[in-house]
């Protein structure tokens, strides 16, 4: 635990720094990418809590990511410039939508959960691709980042002040999850991913800390949309198509299901060499695939990589 | 108060064409162990199913305590009072063998919508849980995954956990199901101390067990009680005899 502790310290500090660093070495550039980062891997770690912790692998996540992004998009255009206005009305919106998709779909379970999720996803993808007056197909602009009326001492308008606000965010939503793990509702999450039937009958109604999960995870993952349209002013269909939902998906696998940092590393990873690869090659799934592939099945065979032991010992 | 904790009337359960539960009654005292025994495919499994409320019945009723408690799901009925055991081992596998009992002792302690106060820190619950696993004799191994624990542990940690919801109707489906002689005899004197503070359903087919045990007996052939009484009743009752024991070898 101390070991977690210090390192978690080291690569917060070194988050911190890392603007200041990039600005040294004269690569401000990749700020941009590192911001995509933080805010992936907020969506990843909701989809962590959902699918690693769990135990309910939705394949419709990143509807949210989407979901979050037009809300306040479509706010901004209509004159909605206040962050304070649009965010909250963005994230309530993505916990009524979470909880229509979350009562329908947690009805089923397995194979069934991840078809419905699936679908009920791809619903919301053509509703946005049809939406011609909010651009339809070719997606929807803002004009600038949405204000919290703080600008003058924390520029979030800039490159610099939004990073800063992704980090403070994404750390927020890391310290939630990592305190909600061994409380009496992490134990009721873990519980359903080990043994769903034995949990109702020993006195569990599942079905609401099921649905009550599911909301969590959306509304996490509707905030890494309103990062990602405020970092980009730009939001389109194609973030909540179902592509993105494996990708999210992958990101965790890749990071370790289960483990507090798995969204924080797969996002990293994935990002990092999707950035590096294409500098090469056009093909860059190719390569990441078979990193994918190596991983999933070095852990089939038991494998002592970083992400294989389950450590979410509670009560003891 | 009465004596009756459970009446069963009327019971039905159909698989396309079989009838697997047909018009069952039963009833079962608060302060005894009654044993439920049965050929093969009698339907001893499905009974335990819908009373506990994991399986829907299509008539009938069932009543705990003089509440209808026909109509509610598995988890409200355990809150009610009735928990059941699994015939095939059905605990927490990957959890520690503590985490295995604190979470059925979480179930019954208020809800769990607490998202920030660690739940290792709930003195109460903690000690509640271990104070089950001394009872089950598994102090030792609390620390232990569950799937760690030899057979006949295991099969103990699965009666705990269903004690561990502190029911008034405990169902226990074949709780000596592929054990050997000597832990047979842990899980008969484990079941004979709750005597008198639980009513025990006990559905068994060792029958040096079953007639150690049972304050009285029902006997179920395809999906009916024929019989009910005392083991001394049931030994010479002639078409018990006919029907089940004279049929099988009862050692």
């Amino acid at each position: 635990m101390k070991h977690g502790l210090i390192a978690t310290l080291l690569v917060g500090l070194g988050l911190v720094a890392l603007p200041l660093l990039l600005l040294a070495s004269g690569h401000e550039f990749y700020l941009g990418l590192v911001t995509r980062v933080l805010i992936y891997a907020l969506a990843a770690s909701s989809l962590n809590l959902l699918l690693g912790y769990g135990g309910m692998v939705s394949f419709g996540h990143a509807a949210f990511l989407g979901i979050g992004g037009y809300v306040v998009a479509i706010a901004a255009q209509h004159g909605v410039g206040n962050a304070w206005v649009a965010w909250p009305l963005a994230l309530v919106v993505v916990a009524v939508l979470g909880a229509v998709m979350g009562a329908i779909s947690l009805r089923t379970q397995g194979v069934h959960f991840l078809m419905i999720t699936l679908a009920l996803a791809q619903m919301f993808y053509y509703a946005f691709v049809s939406l011609r007056s909010y651009g339809g197909d070719d997606g929807l602009s803002m004009t600038r980042r949405s204000t919290f009326g703080w600008e003058t001492w924390w520029p979030t308008g800039g490159d610099t002040g939004f990073y800063y606000l992704a980090l403070i965010l994404l750390a927020l939503a890391l310290l939630l999850v990592h305190r909600m793990i061994p409380s009496r509702f992490g134990a009721v999450l873990i519980g359903v991913r080990e043994n769903e039937a034995r949990m109702s009958t020993i006195g569990f109604p599942v079905y609401r800390y099921k649905l009550l999960a599911f909301v969590i995870a959306a509304v996490l993952c509707g905030l890494a949309g309103i990062l990602n349209v405020e970092l980009n002013r730009f939001v389109s269909p194609s973030v909540m198509h179902w592509s993105q939902s494996g990708m999210l998906m992958v990101m965790v696998i890749i990071g370790g299901l289960g483990r507090p940092w798995a969204g924080v590393v797969g996002a990293a990873v994935f990002l990092g060499l999707e950035e590096v690869l294409s500098h090469y090659t056009e093909r860059w799934q190719l390569p990441l695939g078979i990193l994918l592939l190596s991983l999933v099945l070095a852990r089939v065979a038991g494998w002592k990589l970083p992400g294989t032991a389950r450590q979410e010992v509670q009560h003891v | 108060m009465s004596r009756l904790l459970l009446e069963v009337q009327g019971l039905c359960k159909q698989f396309g064409a079989l009838r697997v539960t047909d018009n069952l009654h039963l009833q079962v005292r608060r302060d005894e162990v009654h044993a439920l025994i049965g050929p093969n495919g009698a339907g001893k499994t499905t009974l335990i199913h819908q009373i506990a409320g994991t399986l829907a019945s299509d008539a009938g009723t069932i009543t705990l305590d003089t509440q209808d408690v026909t109509a509610l799901p598995a988890s409200a009925r355990v809150a009610r009072g009735i928990a059941r055991s699994y015939q095939i081992t059905n605990v927490f596998r990957q959890l520690s063998v503590l985490e295995n009992i604190a979470l059925a002792v979480q179930a019954r302690r208020g809800h769990s919508f607490s998202f920030w106060r660690p739940v290792a820190r709930d003195a109460a619950l903690r000690d509640e849980a271990m104070g089950l696993l001394d009872r089950l004799g598994l102090t030792e191994h609390a620390g232990r995954p569950a799937q760690s624990l030899s057979y006949g542990d295991q099969r103990l940690l699965e009666v705990g956990i269903a004690l561990a919801t502190s029911p008034s109707m405990l169902l226990l489906d074949e709780p000596m199901a592929g054990m050997g002689p000597q832990e047979s005899s842990r899980m008969v004197e484990m079941v004979e101390g709750l005597r008198g503070n639980v009513a025990v359903l006990l559905v068994e087919h060792d029958m040096d067990a079953v007639f150690r045990l049972a304050d009285r007996i029902s006997v179920l052939v395809y999906g009916r009680v024929i019989a009910t009484g005392t083991p001394q009743e049931i030994r010479s009752n002639p078409e018990v005899v006919k029907a089940y024991l004279g049929g099988e070898d009862t050692e």
